[in-house]
């Protein structure tokens, strides 16, 4: 992939992570790492949003929140879990509210290691994660522009 | 009178990073009430206590919350050498403080940006984050992470700061403080930021301390409580007051926070002039047997550790009771008379932590 056809947007979702990585996404979008040069946008409006940005684990609170926010995304989209909770649990895998990754509730496309995840490894999830959603263009006959 | 409408905020937000959930009773414009909902973070790590022992529990409690992440582990193994009535040596208490202080610029420069980012000023914003990473590179020179350091363990501390570094960590808070001012003169002086913060959410003395409000939101109302001034790590041999603001609204918690930034990295010069050299470690024997509660300040107010252990290597219970938990009602009594408008912005001046207040 040498270009990006297309600047995507991201919506964010605090499962129950315990903000270490929410903080390191937030400072990929600023000035040290700054994606928004490649057109990589945080919005709050899920229907706007490309790409689906979760971290932390799945509770029995948070779950229909996150489905919620999932259906609402026009497709074709992409899910990217950042950090080891939202890929395993993580160090919370044994706690008693704490059903596991993202992946229990919704298909995970790109998953990002880390506890917590550098900003680097999120960049390159986010860049992954463009690859698949230019190939779900593909699949569905369509070209993106 | 408007009818009433009830309207959901959160958990998903565009202002809030994480996910608060408050249910706002309008009447036309006007908030008259909010219902706050919590539970989307819980993750009952303190029932962890049963699985990990008392030396991994402290990787858990780090993860309490990723902003304040080494307060929690240093209350936490504070907490286990409490039960032992273990001393540990000088220089890793004074370690101790300085990565704690830095942590607390850290957090305040995080929160003004996110404060910023509330008004619309979205070049304020990444300033203020920008001039973080400074503070984030010497954790990383310093300790190997970025956000959770794991360098607190009962007894002292894993890895020293040699005295060249220590130096060179002044140099850098000497352009951190510079760039700062550029900073907080905006939040301070700006007229449009006064606008929107003076005389908005006021929680006057009497409030602040029937809610039980706590750190900056308390301060910011006037009273002078820090729990720095207990003297536990290194703070009884530093100089410093509380600092106080006396409007409750929120201008006075923002200059509380930006004033404190300051305060912060002159609690660090007297480190760096004080430490002594010495060993960073002393020898943990045996498991711990009793119980033991202490109160360290975090960025966001007081926090308070409570351990029982039973003379195994499974404490027997753990708690920890977060500063954000104590400023919900607060929160809750600034919201009524407000417009809606200005909920974001109200929220935000508390410098909530989800993940603390639910674990």
């Amino acid at each position: 992939m040498s270009y990006l056809p297309k600047s995507p947007w991201l919506v964010h979702y605090d499962a129950s992570s315990c903000n270490g990585c929410d903080i390191e996404v937030l400072a990929c979008l600023t000035p040290l790492y700054d994606v928004e040069r490649f057109g990589v946008l945080n919005i709050g409006n899920p229907k706007h949003a490309d790409i689906f940005v979760v971290t932390g684990s799945v509770n029995e609170q948070n779950k229909s929140v996150i489905q919620n926010i999932y259906n609402q995304m026009a497709e074709p989209k992409v899910v990217v879990a950042i950090g080891a909770c939202a890929t395993s649990g993580g160090i919370f895998r044994e706690c008693y509210n704490v059903q596991g990754g993202v992946d229990k509730v919704i298909p995970v496309d790109v998953y990002v290691p880390g506890c917590a995840a550098r900003p680097e490894a999120i960049i390159d999830g986010v860049v992954q994660a463009l690859g698949v959603l230019e190939e779900k263009y593909k699949k569905m006959g369509k070209v993106a522009k | 009178m408007g009818e009433r409408t009830i309207i959901p905020f959160g958990p998903q937000h565009p202002v809030l990073p994480e996910p608060l959930h408050l249910d706002l009773i309008l009447e036309d414009e006007k908030v008259v009430g909010a219902v706050p909902s919590i539970g989307f973070v819980h993750r009952g790590l303190e029932k962890l206590v049963e699985k990990r022992d008392f030396h991994e529990m402290m990787y858990v409690i780090e993860r309490v919350c990723g902003i304040c992440s080494f307060i929690h582990g240093q209350g936490y193994v504070q907490t286990i050498e409490g039960i032992f009535d273990l001393e540990i040596p000088d220089r890793a208490k004074f370690l101790r403080t300085i990565w704690a202080e830095l942590s607390r610029v850290h957090s305040h420069l995080l929160w003004l940006g996110l404060m910023a980012d509330a008004y619309g000023f979205e070049s304020l914003f990444m300033h203020c984050w920008r001039v973080r990473e400074k503070i984030l590179d010497i954790f990383e020179e310093t300790t190997g992470g970025r956000v959770i350091f794991s360098v607190c363990k009962v007894g002292g501390v894993w890895k020293d700061i040699d005295n060249e570094t220590l130096k060179k960590i002044v140099e850098v808070l000497n352009v951190v403080e510079q760039e700062s001012k550029d900073l907080t003169n905006v939040f301070i002086k700006d007229f449009t930021v006064q606008k929107r913060t003076r005389g908005v959410g006021v929680l006057t003395y009497q409030e602040a301390i029937d809610v039980g409000a706590v750190g900056p939101t308390l301060r910011g109302s006037g009273v002078a409580m820090d729990l720095r001034k207990l003297g536990y790590a290194a703070y009884g041999e530093l100089d410093f007051e509380p600092i106080v603001e006396k409007d409750g609204d929120c201008y006075a918690r923002t200059l509380v926070r930006a004033r404190e930034i300051y305060q912060s990295i002159d609690l660090i010069r007297q480190c760096v002039s004080k430490i002594p050299d010495g060993e960073i470690d002393v020898k943990v024997k045996g498991f711990p047997k009793g119980e033991y509660v202490s109160r360290l300040e975090q960025p966001r107010g007081q926090v308070v550790y409570y351990a029982r252990a039973n003379g195994t290597k499974y404490l027997e219970r753990f708690r920890v009771r977060t500063p954000t938990f104590a400023n919900i009602p607060a929160l809750l009594k600034m919201l009524p008379g407000c417009d809606l408008a200005d909920v974001p912005l109200l929220a935000l001046t508390i410098d909530p932590c989800i993940s603390c207040t639910e674990r």
